[in-house]
């Protein structure tokens, strides 16, 4: 007798792709903007990324309603933080806010793949790279989402630092400007769209810096 | 008020239908440092006197941001101000949480004062010994309520707790009419001159006083040190220059502020006489 499964689903995957490539003194973070479910497109303008702190942006595919309740939560307890602290929450804090937040979760998790993005407390950028249940790592890139498959390999062959051990030694990546990074970017966005149904429409780029935030766009195929 | 059998516990009636505790209560409001209030059309200023208990420790902080809109100021136990500073920051994130728009502050007034209530009703409980002049914009305006321990709640225009606050009231009740129309500058000025009344004789510098601002297009924030004190400074200057043309108008006031003892104040009524022609420029 084998054991009987529910015939509905509290999870949905709507889809996309989102990157984030942390630089000596920015971060870049971006996702595309497609939601889908199933086979089918449900809008061509959904925003993945949400401003958590003043230095701080997240990045997250998955079930679009877990990662809108994420994002809700993890706003109001910044502003409990801010309260209580008289300031704004440093990126990795943040960090270990949303792992917490989504441990809490453990045993009905939030179906967000999350990618954090920033600015340290030395103004270096800094990228943090989620599972659903809260595991994190501090990293200089990742990707998450339906087009990850397909963007790390790249980002990796394109960024990874070469391995200590080799010989003859080989230097430390030079680092990569911000215009480089933001063309990465795009570059890496516009492949993925290729292959992966789920990515495309357009994508949403935010570069974080000294100077602030800015925010652009970038077509990508509408198929 | 003196001692009587019938002021022991909260839940006790008087034979004149009062209740001791919550009326001592209200005393400690009395007793705490000063805090005043007012409001125009389109802003609300809080100001507090903050006086530290001796040159080595810190001011207590009396003025609380608890939203983009609302901030309060208290007099009274700070402690208990905290906490419920604390209470309405939590109200006003779960509301924002549920209903992603703002708590308007009329709703919040009525959840605190119905906090208060249930402390005069329980036998385990004390009443707050905080009052809060709660400061905030919604859809209807700018508005300016004030939180008595005993879980009242009243809506003013302008209004002044704390100790020695009937000066800065007297002077208020003077110059309410004007409050609608203000302008944030002068609204700001007037929350000065209002704590200088408190003050009584000691001169108004920005290390005794703690101004805050919330308006239309402006979120509500503390301003700091600098800002007020340069405040202070363009209209204390402007006192000095209108002593000279003495107005009837000032020379009688001057004549009822005979018995202030510094020479800060004696120009505090030269000062109606400016305010009333409108010339101070305040230039933030």
């Amino acid at each position: 007798m084998t054991k009987q499964h529910a015939n509905w689903s509290p999870y949905d995957n709507n889809g996309g792709s989102c990157v984030a490539i942390a630089g000596s003194d920015y971060c870049v973070i971006a996702a595309d903007t497609r939601m889908s479910t199933g086979y089918n497109i449900l809008t061509r303008d959904y925003s993945k990324i949400s401003h958590l702190a003043e230095k701080c942006v997240m990045a997250s595919s998955g079930f679009q309603a877990d990662v809108k309740a994420l994002q809700k939560v993890l706003s109001a307890r910044h502003l409990t933080y801010q309260h209580q602290h008289n300031k704004q929450m440093s990126c990795p804090a943040m960090a270990q806010l949303l792992s917490n937040t989504l441990y809490y979760k453990r045993f009905f998790p939030y179906y967000s793949f999350n990618v954090l993005g920033g600015l340290d407390s030395e103004g270096k950028g800094c990228v943090f790279t989620y599972d659903a249940v809260g595991s994190y790592e501090r990293v200089g890139y990742s990707s998450q989402g339906s087009g990850s498959t397909l963007i790390m390999p790249f980002l990796d062959n394109q960024l990874k630092s070469p391995s200590p051990l080799l010989l003859p030694a080989q230097d430390a990546v030079t680092p990569l400007s911000e215009a480089e990074a933001v063309d990465l970017v795009k570059t890496v966005f516009a492949s993925a769209t290729e292959r992966d149904i789920y990515t495309g429409d357009k994508v949403e780029i935010v570069i974080l810096n000294a100077g602030g935030i800015h925010r652009e766009f970038m077509d990508l195929r509408k198929d | 008020m003196f001692r009587n059998q019938y002021d022991t516990d909260v839940t006790t009636w008087s034979p004149a239908g009062r209740l001791f505790q919550v009326e001592y209560a209200m005393e400690a409001v009395k007793q705490g440092s000063a805090a005043i209030g007012l409001r125009s059309k389109t802003h609300v200023v809080l100001a507090c006197v903050n006086k530290a208990n001796s040159e080595l420790s810190s001011h207590q902080k009396k003025i609380f941001k608890v939203d983009d809109h609302i901030g309060v100021a208290i007099a009274g136990l700070t402690a208990d101000g905290r906490v419920l500073s604390r209470y309405m920051r939590s109200e006003c994130i779960n509301y924002n949480y549920t209903y992603e728009s703002p708590l308007p502050v009329g709703r919040l007034v009525v959840q605190l004062a119905d906090k208060a209530q249930v402390c005069t009703q329980r036998s385990w409980k004390r009443p707050y010994g905080v009052g809060l002049l709660v400061a905030g914009l919604d859809e209807s305006g700018a508005h300016l309520y004030y939180n008595c321990p005993s879980g009242n709640y009243f809506e003013y225009q302008a209004f002044a707790i704390g100790s020695r606050s009937q000066a800065a009231k007297t002077y208020l009740e003077r110059k309410f009419n004007n409050f609608t129309a203000s302008s944030r500058e002068d609204l700001i000025k007037d929350a000065l001159i209002a704590t200088r009344e408190s003050l009584q004789g000691e001169k108004l510098r920005s290390s005794v006083c703690t101004i805050a601002v919330v308006g239309v297009g402006e979120p509500f924030h503390i301003l700091d040190q600098e800002t007020v004190q340069q405040l202070i400074d363009t209209f204390e200057i402007v006192r000095e220059e209108e002593t000279a043309p003495a107005e009837p108008e000032a020379a009688a006031e001057q004549d009822a502020a005979t018995d202030q003892a510094s020479g800060a104040d004696q120009g505090g009524a030269g000062n109606q006489g400016g305010a009333d022609q409108g010339g101070s420029p305040m230039d933030i």
